[in-house]
């Protein structure tokens, strides 16, 4: 039976992706390594500070795997969240894993604990890529109710594989945040086709940002993640040049277009108008020819 | 925020050597619920953090309820509320012992 990743708790996404009963988790709920910054504005905390981290197996293989709580403040970033997930990767480069899974869902960084989530997100940044650089493959998996955006919207594109559905979402500024500061003539975030055509899934794949698209089915995220175990992206210099001048055509090619729908038709998807209304294995079929690959 | 400490003497109901487990997300009308095995010389202790505030004896006749429900003795149950309405508190704490005393798969 299809298990929905969307709806499920950051937990349960976990549990589910990797192999049953092989899950252990660092620094659990009853350690109780909550935010510091969160009951001096007296805000509540959460005993995992909105993200879960530990060792375990997917498809046999020795994994490390993160994932964060959209439902607690929306999976922002504060200084705990950040360092469990740093130390995480830092382990990895330790221990060379087979992989590190990180199911994103996040806002980015949670701005109540202001200049230790902004160091926070950097560090992060820096201990994925050393781990990358230690022959580590990083998987992210997006397909939570919250996307994935700011900082951790980076996060996700320093990995070596993105994994999204079609419900996911990934970007830099949020919806909100786009059209508060420019306005709803620029970006209005109450329009669902709009924010979805942008942000979601199906766009994301079709740009070459997300390499992979899946059903909204926990096991469906599972067998992706399987399929990404060998599919590591080495940070070298000649790799780096190489999505330099990918990200660089892309511009030229799209840079003009206003709507992602322009961008569909430039690419010559025939039915673009109907992308949404497209099953997920229609999609992929007729993304197939003409996606861009990153 | 507001604390609230609760403990209930008399639980006919062991602490299994179950792993700690945690229900639901502190988030907008919503809870979490921490239970784990504890050495309290037989007391069930809960320790609540709610956004809520005003609403002591409300707790304190949810509690009281859920522990005439369960009877637990020897567990420590910790929670963190955002203003969770009494029936979702009660389902909650519910599905908290229903997780923490399932057998292991």
């Amino acid at each position: 039976m299809k298990q929905s990743y969307h709806e499920a708790s950051a937990r349960k996404r976990l549990l589910g992706v990797l192999d049953p009963d092989s899950f252990v988790e660092l620094l659990p709920p009853q350690a109780r390594v909550t935010s510091p910054h969160l009951p001096a504005l007296d805000l509540p905390v959460a005993f995992d500070d909105g993200v879960v981290v530990g060792a375990g197996a997917l498809n046999g293989r020795r994994v490390l795997a993160a994932s964060e709580e959209g439902e607690f403040m929306g999976g922002a970033v504060g200084e705990v969240h950040g360092a469990k997930l740093t130390g995480l990767l830092e382990r990895a480069v330790a221990q060379k894993p087979d992989a590190v899974l990180l199911l994103l869902e996040s806002g980015g960084v949670r701005l109540h604990e202001a200049n230790a989530g902004l160091i926070a997100v950097s560090e992060i940044m820096r201990a994925l890529l050393a781990a990358r650089a230690a022959g580590v493959v990083v998987i992210a998996l997006i397909g939570g109710t919250y996307g994935c955006f700011g900082g951790m919207g980076i996060v996700a594109k320093c990995c070596d594989v993105v994994i999204m559905s079609e419900e996911g979402r990934l970007g830099m500024s949020g919806p909100e945040v786009i059209e508060t500061a420019h306005g709803v003539e620029e970006f209005d975030a109450r329009d669902r086709a709009l924010v979805w055509r942008t942000v979601g899934g199906k766009h994301r794949y079709l740009l070459g940002d997300a390499d992979d698209l899946v059903e909204d089915d926990i096991a469906a995220f599972r067998a992706a993640a399987i399929r990404a175990l060998d599919a590591a992206r080495p940070p070298t210099l000649d790799n780096l040049l190489a999505e330099h001048a990918f990200l660089a055509q892309r511009l030229h090619l799209f840079g003009t277009c206003r709507d992602a729908l322009d961008i569909w038709r430039a690419l010559g998807l025939k039915t673009a108008e109907s992308v949404a209304l497209l099953d997920t294995a229609g999609f992929l079929e007729a993304a197939e020819k003409i996606r861009l690959r990153g | 925020m507001e604390k609230h400490q609760f403990e209930f003497h008399g639980g006919r109901v062991r602490a299994p050597k179950a792993a700690p487990a945690l229900v639901g997300v502190a988030s907008s009308g919503n809870l979490e619920v921490l239970i784990e095995p504890a050495k309290l010389n037989g007391a069930c202790r809960i320790e609540i953090s709610t956004a809520a505030l005003g609403f002591g004896k409300i707790w304190e006749a949810v509690l009281r309820d859920f522990f005439e429900r369960h009877q637990l003795s020897d567990v420590r149950i910790s929670v963190n509320d955002v203003g969770a309405t009494p029936a979702v508190v009660s389902l909650r704490l519910d599905q908290a012992v229903d997780e923490f005393t399932r057998p292991a798969s």
